[in-house]
């Protein structure tokens, strides 16, 4: 499925690129990309020391590009949580990308494959929001959004906080995820842009489970929340 | 008519190459006694090579610059930066042979062109490759040959890839049969440019990737207590919520600025210090080209009025200032006449406020008079993007093309008049690549520019230009074509009507006749309009003749019109003039058909 997906992405590329044979070569429709590490932080939680990262990046035109997106965390050592996502993306509206793909999580326990299907882009008040739907291979849904905000303290020092909501459809007891909204974190980093592309940070954020995820928590030892103090960076090319 | 004594000297070492000069511009190169002083302290740097005559042998080539005190390649005529000055003469025949030396795998493309611009003349010798001629490959010669029909200043550039912005471009002057309508003792070309040490290919993908990078007049969280202070906090949140709405940044005047470019003189930077001689009492023509690829400079000479004698190249009524806003490929000839003071200061900011560039005027070399300090950045209001005068009205959704309903009567500021509520066309609906609608537009040929009003200093209109004769065609347009300069500031594309030069097909005129092009901005940038082989003759606010231009320049909100006479047969190229605004898609052909 995945290559299929990329296969139809590259097509859809070229095809653009076809069309501009024998006008005016401008570069109107050339194949651009971003690599943009958005999180590469180390954290000290309540429940151990560990790293994470969250990560984007797009191949492609204005109006059709590859996505691939990932983000994970590391506790002593073990990969907690991971996915890697492989995306189709197409401009639908003024402020918005509609993106299609799938989504492959790695451990713990089996590695899980999802569709997905999403957007991103812009929210009034310069809000940028993800919210993706997935359907696992089993029937399991889930659903994820993520809004962030630069709030300028100057124009190099930038405070941004974040939210993140994930929902699911059903209990699993597996990854201790319970049916319904499942977790929500929320976070302040405060970043210094010594070049636009590289900026150190700090920051804190706030983990809470809910429902039978917080119970599946508690009932193998660990808290429904989590307070943790990361420093990280960011940075994109 | 004399020419000064510079131009004698530059001609007499005509294979000095530039990046000698280059050097020169750098202060703390010279400052480490490696440079030999010999050979610079005899007159200023950027000083024209000029060649004149009807005969022409143009090499274009790679030539090492240091502007920035880092080592690049430019693209230059005759290892010239900028292209040595070419002389014509009204009524006779150039021939100028074009010939491509670049080596193989140069990193701006193995292909080359040269584009005279504001010229009139036979489709097939305008340079545009894919539209006038195939270009002119690696080690080929294009002989390029016209009659020259017309005279005044103009300038010539590369239209290959992104040539234009690593130095392919240079002043084009052709002298008139007839005397000209003014007087003067000396003549000087002060070019304005942009040079950036990254490869413009860079700058352009980092466009796409980060279209706000070169802007660091964001307002903060601090401007936010400040306007909440002056204007109230009510006002102050409604302002924010209305620019959040949009998702865009007031102060996004330019997409490139100084935090990347460094503005070049003649060919020099602000250290060079290009120097035009005087003495007390003359009249010093200065010929200003704004041969930059995105930048448009507000210039001015403090102690210093400038009569503005012509502009793209054409007569028009002496109007007299203290500042002029110029945009890329316009061209103004202005006479000074300086005495009192042995120097003056000759001061290009950018219009983002970002830079500057000076050169001086003065009665010997190595003088200069105190340089001005960068204005304070101006802040778009919604009125400027012709979104009305108040922060109440919202401006209009693409998916809601037309709001003829409206609210259209706040707008108090003085150049604001005549507004026209207005629809747009249906490609822009729905159009994830089209960010912003005006909902209210006027010509405002009467306002400055952003940045430039109440000033305290006397500013260069469009509204204050008037040519020096009536419509050279004299007819009534038989119609109409309207065309809307649409964007994506974000997704970083640009283009007509919510398509891209890729995805439209060609306007189409009909030999021989008037027409009237209307262009309404919709976005929040500056466009300066090119059409080329034909003349865009500038309408009043009444839909009469004004000006005859090349190039038009459209500010934010505004809805300009002007006369074109389809008297040239052929395919051309029409565009926005901002380098990285064309290549991403703000460009037609025109096809003028019998």
């Amino acid at each position: 499925m995945k290559a299929a997906l990329l296969a139809i992405a590259l097509a859809a590329i070229a095809c653009n690129a076809a069309a501009q044979e024998h006008m005016h070569a401008i570069h109107d429709n050339t194949v651009h990309s971003l690599v943009r590490m958005d999180r590469l932080e180390a954290f000290d939680a309540d429940r151990g020391t560990g790293q994470a990262w969250k990560a984007r990046a797009w191949i492609g035109t204005d109006t059709d590009k590859l996505w691939l997106r990932s983000e994970g965390e590391r506790v002593g050592g073990d990969t907690q949580a991971s996915d890697l996502e492989a995306l189709y993306g197409r401009p639908i509206a003024r402020w918005w990308d509609v993106l299609l793909g799938v989504r492959h999580d790695f451990g713990p326990g089996p590695s899980r494959d999802f569709a997905a299907i999403g957007v991103t882009g812009v929210a009034p008040g310069k809000i940028e929001l993800e919210a993706t739907a997935y359907i696992g291979s089993s029937g399991h849904a889930q659903a994820r959004i993520e809004a962030d905000y630069d709030a300028l303290l100057t124009n190099r020092l930038v405070l941004q906080p974040m939210l993140e909501l994930g929902f699911n459809g059903e209990d699993d007891p597996v990854r201790h995820l319970g049916s319904g909204l499942s977790t929500m974190e929320t976070g302040l980093r405060l970043r210094y842009e010594i070049d636009r592309r590289f900026a150190p940070y700090i920051g804190i954020v706030y983990e809470r489970a809910y429902g039978d995820t917080a119970a599946f928590r508690r009932s193998a030892g660990e808290g429904a929340s989590d307070t943790r103090i990361v420093a990280g960076v960011r940075f994109w090319f | 008519m004399s020419f000064d004594l510079p131009y004698r000297g530059a001609l007499a070492q005509p294979s000095r190459r530039r990046f000698v000069q280059g050097l020169a511009a750098g202060g703390a190169i010279a400052g480490l006694g490696l440079w030999p002083r010999a050979t610079w302290a005899l007159q200023s740097a950027g000083l024209p090579t000029v060649l004149t005559g009807t005969e022409f042998d143009l090499r274009i080539g790679e030539t090492p610059m240091n502007f920035t005190g880092r080592a690049r390649t430019a693209i230059t005529v005759n290892d010239s930066l900028p292209a040595p000055l070419l002389r014509w003469r009204e009524g006779t025949t150039v021939n100028l042979r074009v010939s491509n030396a670049l080596p193989r795998g140069s990193m701006h493309g193995e292909q080359t062109s040269i584009h005279w611009h504001g010229i009139v003349l036979p489709a097939n010798m305008d340079g545009v490759p894919g539209i006038s001629f195939d270009g002119i490959g690696r080690g080929e010669t294009y002989q390029y040959r016209f009659d020259v029909r017309q005279a005044g200043t103009y300038w010539y550039h590369s239209h290959s890839a992104f040539q234009e912005q690593v130095g392919l471009y240079g002043p084009l002057i052709i002298d008139p049969m007839a005397p000209e309508p003014f007087a003067f003792d000396r003549d000087y070309v002060v070019m304005l440019t942009d040079w950036t040490d990254l490869d413009p290919a860079a700058l352009f993908a980092r466009l796409k990737k980060m279209p706000g990078y070169d802007n660091y007049g964001k307002r903060t969280v601090a401007d936010f207590f400040r306007d909440a202070r002056r204007e109230g906090l009510h006002a102050t949140l409604e302002d924010r919520a209305m620019w959040g709405g949009m998702r865009m940044t007031p102060t996004d005047l330019s997409d490139v600025n100084a935090h990347t470019y460094t503005y070049l003189l003649n060919g020099t930077t602000s250290l060079g210090n290009w120097t035009g001689l005087f003495r007390s009492g003359e009249k010093v023509r200065l010929r200003f080209i704004n041969g930059a690829s995105m930048t448009h400079f507000d210039v001015r000479i403090p102690g210093l009025k400038m009569t503005v004698v012509a502009a793209d190249g054409q007569y028009v009524h002496p109007v007299t200032v203290d500042e002029f806003r110029i945009a890329t490929a316009e061209t103004f000839d202005v006479i000074v006449e300086p005495s009192g003071q042995d120097a003056y200061t000759i001061f290009a900011q950018d219009m983002g406020r970002t830079g500057f560039v000076s050169g001086t005027l003065a009665v010997r070399e190595g003088l200069r008079a105190p340089v001005p300090e960068v204005d304070a950045r101006a802040v778009l209001s919604m009125a400027d993007m012709g979104h009305g005068g108040t922060a109440h009205e919202m401006p209009s959704m693409p998916d809601m093309p037309d709001m003829p309903g409206m609210d259209h009567g706040s707008m108090d500021h003085g150049s604001m008049d005549h507004a026209t509520p207005l629809s747009h066309p249906d490609s822009e609906s729905h159009n994830p690549f089209v960010d912003m609608q005006a909902t209210s537009l006027s010509a405002r040929l009467d306002d400055p520019g952003i940045g430039l009003r109440d000033n305290g200093r006397t500013v260069l209109s469009y509204g204050m230009l008037h040519s020096a004769f009536d419509d050279p065609d004299g007819r009534e347009p038989n119609r109409e074509i309207e065309l809307h300069l649409t964007g994506h500031m974000e997704r970083y594309a640009w283009g007509f009507n919510g398509e891209k030069f890729s995805q439209a097909q060609a306007l189409r005129m009909t030999y021989g006749e008037r027409l009237r092009i209307v262009l309404v901005n919709d976005t929040m940038m500056t466009h300066p309009i090119h059409l080329h082989g034909m003349w865009s003759d500038l309408e009043d606010e009444q839909g009469a003749f004004q000006v005859r231009k090349h190039t038009i320049d459209m500010p934010p909100g505004t809805r300009r019109s002007y006369r074109v006479r389809a008297d040239a047969l052929g395919r051309w190229a029409y565009h926005c003039h901002l380098l990285f605004h064309m290549e991403s898609g703000m460009m037609r052909e025109v096809k003028v058909e019998a």
